[in-house]
């Protein structure tokens, strides 16, 4: 649609029929196919391979790569829509497919060679092949232009040696989208990106991590020791890896921000049903205002996210600058998605501390998206620096 | 989903923002010293023909949508809060209700004067019943082809240079269904305005009380059917919410860019405060309220102004535009240090200003009242 035709039709919130459709095709899925085994997973933290390969199967797993490269072709905005609905059931199913989507397909479609998208986007955007992210060390964390982890040109190999840490789908990756510094003199400006093949000798997978939330996530540690890939694994320009990292970082935002988005609402749904069926001193306790409060701020804030979360997702639709809406996004849904499943919880009382009511996983499952793919004092950083630069004084 | 302004509404802001830099910017902080947003500045939004915003363009308006209405709202309380209540009180529950309610012939009476040249006023609230409106006490008696209105109002923006009051008054028994509206002209005998109250903002706004001493009125002036007038005064709430979120957007604005400004000027510590990191994230953290308040408003005139249900989404902005106004304008102050407390800078008066918002059109209160029973009745679906 040209940009006039656009203008022309005014201003509108309804979401597009691709969307729409796509919500109501994962929201079946996620009634009928996680629902059942949520709590279960959460339990065990056991990682739903079963339904991972579903998720591939309905195109879940390369929504925004085109149709040539396997993808499902479709908007940024039905793909938040899609990890939306996925994590108002499960926020582990929304993280596993959201990394696959914003942290691996993103970035090979957009700076890997035409060779390297058919031998590698293809198979991780079918959902063949699984990815992981891995830029994360024990000291770089916010601060992720610290990368530790080396790669050295020896022949036709680069050799790679280091550690990755927090690593979602650790485990069940086939594909490990890495950073390392090839020079480090250059510090941020002499970081590659490689495609790593898990089953290259000298990559190491640690054990599983112990976590708050998001249970069946499989998160590890990943460690590099002398691992040899290909010279052709590099992908996008030598020594230009950290800009990648940063343009991969500000879509995934996006993606994280709608997870929230759906912890958010599966909270804020159990909240007023709840509200709706308890009776304390002989009236709902929906009829207390101390509850309708909590009810009311939670619809705020709930609403909120939404309008953030799509309004980044479509600036990025239209190809359009979002940073700074990107990171209000991240910031706002995730604390939403902590501040609503709080208040389901207190609205639900000591039921709400049971597993039983879900409620309680929320909460944990809530807790991380206010820290990864940038922790919410980073998405005030970017904002600040934007706002400034928006708002400069002429010296 | 398209969140662009169309070229009209881009038109429309344009040449509202520059009436507003060029002409009331530089009086702003005299109507709020002297209390007296003065005539001619009401004159100026005539003369754009903004006193009809609303208004189709048969009865003298300019048809505007709401969401065009809004944006103009917000761009004069940018620069005087006060102006932007004047000009939001006349268009939506001044003049509005007249064409939406009235007959043929109660619009060619009133409108081309309301639409071309004079102020309307709005009269529910009274000293005993504020948020719970409809236990007004004031009465209207039917006497023959005649009403005769007893009671008294406050609260009533543009009071003082109103041509019109539209007023509510009990025609029937207790509760809502028992309210009628009617429409009184400033010179009728036994209608008398009352003083000026002293506020703590939006002082250059005139806020009076008006006593009705057997007002006596024919039957024309009554708008819509009797014991039907609440639904008048209900019916203009979700777009006066999506208002007065405007306006309180519209000063947070402000607040923000003068927050800004003064942070990149102001040194302290060996450069700029815009340096500081506590500083930085206070300016992030107003970004986030003035860009949150702005989807907000834009959902809930979008549902209005597309016909579907927006009283939840209209309780949500304003609740969260008002709250979100008085953070910022509170924390524009923090980042000016002392010089904010003074009024050599105009953060304080955005912050007396905006105060107000979380208080009329229904308190936070009220709001949150709304937007809880809504979820409870009908969910919280998408």
């Amino acid at each position: 649609m040209s940009d006039t035709m656009t203008q022309a039709a005014g201003l509108s919130f309804e979401l597009s029929e691709e969307a729409q459709s796509v919500r109501e095709m994962v929201r079946d899925f996620a009634e009928s196919e996680i629902r059942p085994i949520a709590a279960q997973i959460d339990e065990t933290n056991e990682f739903p391979a079963e339904n991972v390969k579903k998720m591939a199967e309905l195109g879940l797993l390369g929504m925004f790569v085109p149709e040539e490269f396997g993808g499902a072709g479709m908007t940024y905005l039905a793909y938040v829509v899609a990890i939306e609905e996925l994590s108002r059931v499960c926020a582990s199913h929304g993280v596993i497919a959201s990394v696959n989507n914003s942290l691996v397909c993103y970035p090979l479609m957009t700076y890997a060679s035409p060779e390297q998208k058919k031998k590698w986007l293809e198979p991780l955007a079918k959902g063949e092949k699984l990815g992981a992210y891995c830029l994360t060390e024990p000291n770089a964390g916010s601060n992720a232009a610290n990368q530790q982890t080396t790669a050295v040109l020896d022949g036709d190999h680069w050799v790679l040696n280091g550690s990755k840490i927090f690593i979602t789908n650790a485990g069940p990756a086939d594909v490990l989208i890495t950073y390392a510094t090839t020079d480090k003199a250059l510090g941020p400006k002499g970081i590659s990106a490689f495609i790593v093949d898990a089953s290259t000798a000298g990559v190491r997978k640690g054990k599983k991590e112990h976590k708050l939330g998001i249970h069946a996530s499989d998160t590890r540690e990943i460690y590099y020791e002398n691992a040899r890939v290909p010279k052709d694994c590099l992908f996008g320009e030598f020594n230009k890896g950290y800009t990648v990292a940063l343009a991969t970082l500000g879509g995934g935002r996006i993606g994280i921000a709608a997870q929230a988005l759906g912890i958010a609402q599966a909270s804020v749904e159990a909240a007023v049903k709840y509200a709706n069926e308890r009776e304390q001193f002989d009236k709902k306790i929906g009829e207390f205002d101390a509850i309708r409060h909590m009810l009311a701020d939670s619809v705020v804030e709930l609403d909120l996210a939404r309008a953030f979360v799509y309004q980044a997702a479509w600036l990025r639709d239209q190809g359009r600058q979002h940073t700074k809406e990107a990171s209000l996004a991240k910031w706002h849904a995730s604390e939403a998605a902590t501040k609503c499943a709080n208040w389901a919880i207190q609205v639900h009382g000591g039921y709400g501390y049971m597993s039983e009511y879900h409620v309680e996983r929320y909460w944990r499952d809530a807790r991380i998206c206010e820290i990864y793919e940038g922790t919410t004092e980073v998405q005030k950083m970017v904002v600040a620096a934007q706002v400034l630069k928006e708002h400069a004084v002429k010296a | 989903m398209n969140l662009d302004l169309t070229e009209e509404q881009i038109q429309i802001r344009d040449t509202v923002r520059e009436l507003c830099q060029n002409e009331f910017a530089s009086h702003a902080e005299k109507w709020d010293r002297e209390d007296d947003v003065p005539r001619w500045a009401v004159d100026k939004l005539a003369e754009l023909g903004l006193l009809g915003m609303a208004v189709p363009e048969e009865f003298g308006g300019l048809g505007s949508d709401l969401r065009t209405t809004v944006i103009v709202i917000e761009e004069i309380a940018r620069v005087s809060a006060a102006l932007a209540i004047l000009f939001a009180v006349h268009n939506s529950v001044g003049a509005y209700p007249i064409y939406e309610f009235g007959t043929d012939e109660q619009r060619k009476r009133w409108l081309p004067r309301l639409t071309s040249t004079d102020m309307g006023a709005f009269s529910l609230s009274e000293p005993a019943s504020g948020s719970d409106a409809s236990a007004l006490l004031a009465t209207a008696v039917k006497d023959g082809d005649h009403y005769v209105l007893n009671g008294s109002k406050n609260w009533i923006t543009n009071g003082m240079h109103a041509w019109t009051f539209l007023v509510f008054a009990r025609t029937g028994g207790p509760g809502p269904k028992g309210i009628s509206a009617f429409i009184l002209e400033r010179d009728t005998p036994g209608l008398t305005v009352g003083k000026c109250e002293d506020k703590m903002g939006l002082r250059g706004s005139h806020t009076v009380t008006i006593s009705l001493d057997d007002v006596r009125v024919p039957e024309i002036c009554r708008l819509g059917p009797e014991n039907e007038g609440f639904k008048i005064a209900l019916s203009a709430l979700d777009k006066g919410r999506i208002g007065v979120a405007a306006q309180a957007l519209g000063v947070m604005q402000a607040a923000f860019g003068e927050a800004a400004r003064y942070a990149q000027q102001r040194q302290a510590f060996g450069g700029p405060l815009s340096k500081i990191q506590a500083v930085q994230f206070k300016l992030a953290e107003m970004e986030r309220r003035v860009q949150g308040a702005k989807l907000l408003i834009q959902k809930a005139a979008w549902l209005k102004d597309t016909g579907q249900p927006c009283t939840r989404a209209a309780a949500v902005a304003k609740l969260y535009a008002t709250e979100a106004a008085t953070w910022v304008t509170h924390q524009a102050i923090q980042v000016h240090g002392g010089y904010g407390y003074v009024k050599e800078y105009p953060v304080e008066r955005y912050y007396r200003d905006v105060r107000v918002m979380e208080i009329y059109e229904g308190t936070s209160e009220i709001q949150r009242l709304v937007i809880a029973r809504s979820a409870l009745k009908d969910g919280v679906g998408v």
